[in-house]
């Protein structure tokens, strides 16, 4: 197996910065938008972010919230091992409300299709964003693109992009694992 | 583990400790959901589930019901008042008549001992016990189980007494299983004529006075006085039951400290718990039925998680 380092933490450093900034130049002081991270991976792009928007860019406060997506998925009976699933942690409504989906890999969009179905228990929002930390282009199965994206990659099937965060597994960075 | 080691839940004694942390892992997310404003989710859009009823419930179909309901299952139901079991067909009959319209998941109650278990041999599709005459109530004591974590922490070294009419209650059994399972201690306490004989070789105490058994316990499940079940007299009178065996909360107050309060329902209130102790601060018999749903979503979760889609 053969791994690959795409980003290494300074590049995301400001890949990261980079995102930050265009969600401000959408967002403004995010009065009526909402952050949800994707779970498992996608909460811990989010909190980075949220840390920058405020400890960088001072926005004072900012609704952020955790989406579990497993009852929602389409592969429900059909995969070999049962998925686990993660915590919900929305207590807030987002009717009429801004959101972006935050994930830290795009593949098939099917992850994002679920969670297209599952915010609707929690409102109506007046539109939904993207975004994601990397974008793997040509593998998508259904018609969904990210609005804001880190770094977009051409990777075939077998290979596997993995994100590392400082946080949790040591340090920042985005491997390509090639079986 | 993220996957039960049964196919069917029939009795709490066929499962093991890691079946049931799993249940009540999964419960902790489907009570999150059934929390939200919009309180289902489409999980189990492609199944179809056969509620049997047997025997009568209002509680427990009530809460199969929603629980299927919630995760967007489609569902048959059926009882025995109104059906074809009046005109002589046979259990298997008439779950082999219902199988053919694609059922994939029975839920069955009925009044006879072993009845599930007998269903599960002979047809194709998962059973969920819903009780099965004086024998077995898995889903009960998984949210009693469920209920006392809640409240408490954890059931590990918590000592609880069941109290009242054991010979006759499935709800009793299948909570000892549950809770000697979590290393819980436990005593039944009631007229002996109602304690079954050899209740020891289970592994809990026996503990004739009500006073000492609440001094004893953290948590009291009272249970009902089955009077359907009761084909002799097991005790004098109703009145004389009540005055030995009953909760009232002057004995509540008395004994010098607070424990939990639960019931299976439905309560005979006067009888074994009086009304000031049904609704009791320290009672939790209405997040039992709250935690019933979740708990009956993610049995029925995990057993659908395991009938693939070919």
């Amino acid at each position: 197996m053969s791994k690959k380092t795409l980003l290494n933490s300074k590049e995301i450093n400001i890949i990261l910065h980079r995102l930050a900034c265009q969600l401000i130049e959408n967002h403004n002081n995010f009065e009526n938008t909402v952050l949800i991270g994707i779970q498992p991976r996608g909460t811990f792009l989010a909190e980075r972010l949220v840390e920058i928007l405020k400890d960088d860019y001072k926005i004072p406060s900012i609704e952020f919230g955790q989406l579990d997506i497993t009852f929602y998925r389409d592969d429900f009976r059909r995969r070999d091992a049962p998925l686990e699933a993660n915590k919900t942690n929305i207590n807030f409504i987002v009717e009429d409300k801004k959101v972006v989906f935050i994930d830290d890999v795009l593949f098939s969009g099917r992850s994002i299709r679920a969670a297209l179905t599952a915010i609707q228990s929690f409102g109506r929002p007046s539109d939904i964003e993207l975004l994601v930390l990397i974008d793997r282009r040509f593998s998508r199965h259904l018609p969904i693109q990210p609005d804001y994206r880190g770094r977009q990659v051409d990777v075939i099937n077998e290979e596997k992009v993995t994100v590392h965060w400082k946080g949790r597994d040591g340090k920042d960075a985005v491997y390509i694992l090639n079986k | 583990m993220n996957q039960l080691s049964v196919q069917h839940l029939l009795g709490i004694k066929h499962i093991n400790k890691a079946d049931i942390d799993l249940i009540f892992k999964t419960a902790d997310h489907f009570k999150e959901v059934i929390n939200r404003p919009i309180k289902k989710v489409p999980s189990l859009r492609d199944i179809t589930i056969a509620n049997l009823f047997f025997e009568n419930s209002t509680r427990t179909k009530l809460s199969f019901e929603l629980a299927e309901k919630r995760l967007s299952a489609d569902v048959i139901n059926f009882s025995a008042s109104q059906s074809s079991v009046k005109k002589g067909e046979t259990l298997i009959d008439t779950a082999n008549n219902i199988l053919s319209m694609k059922v994939d998941l029975i839920v069955m109650r009925h009044p006879h001992v072993g009845a599930c278990d007998f269903l599960s041999k002979h047809v194709n599709a998962r059973i969920v016990n819903a009780g099965d005459g004086t024998h077995e109530h898995p889903t009960q004591a998984l949210l009693d189980s469920y209920s006392i974590r809640e409240k408490l922490g954890s059931v590990t070294g918590k000592k609880i007494v069941i109290v009242g009419d054991v010979l006759h209650s499935r709800v009793a059994l299948s909570n000892i299983y549950a809770l000697k399972l979590q290393g819980a201690e436990v005593k039944v306490c009631g007229p002996k004529t109602l304690i079954p004989k050899y209740i020891e070789n289970l592994g809990v105490g026996v503990e004739p006075n009500i006073r000492k058994a609440l001094e004893w316990c953290d948590v009291a499940n009272v249970l009902r006085v089955q009077n359907e079940r009761m084909d002799i007299n097991y005790f004098p009178s109703t009145r004389e039951y009540t005055q030995l065996f009953g909760i009232n909360k002057k004995l509540l107050d008395s004994i010098g400290k607070k424990i939990v309060i639960m019931h299976p329902g439905p309560i005979n209130r006067g009888v074994e718990l009086t009304s000031d102790v049904a609704d009791a601060e320290q009672s939790i018999i209405l997040n039992q039925v709250e935690n019933g749903v979740a708990i009956r979503m993610a049995v029925i979760y995990l057993l659908a998680e395991q009938i693939k889609r070919n």
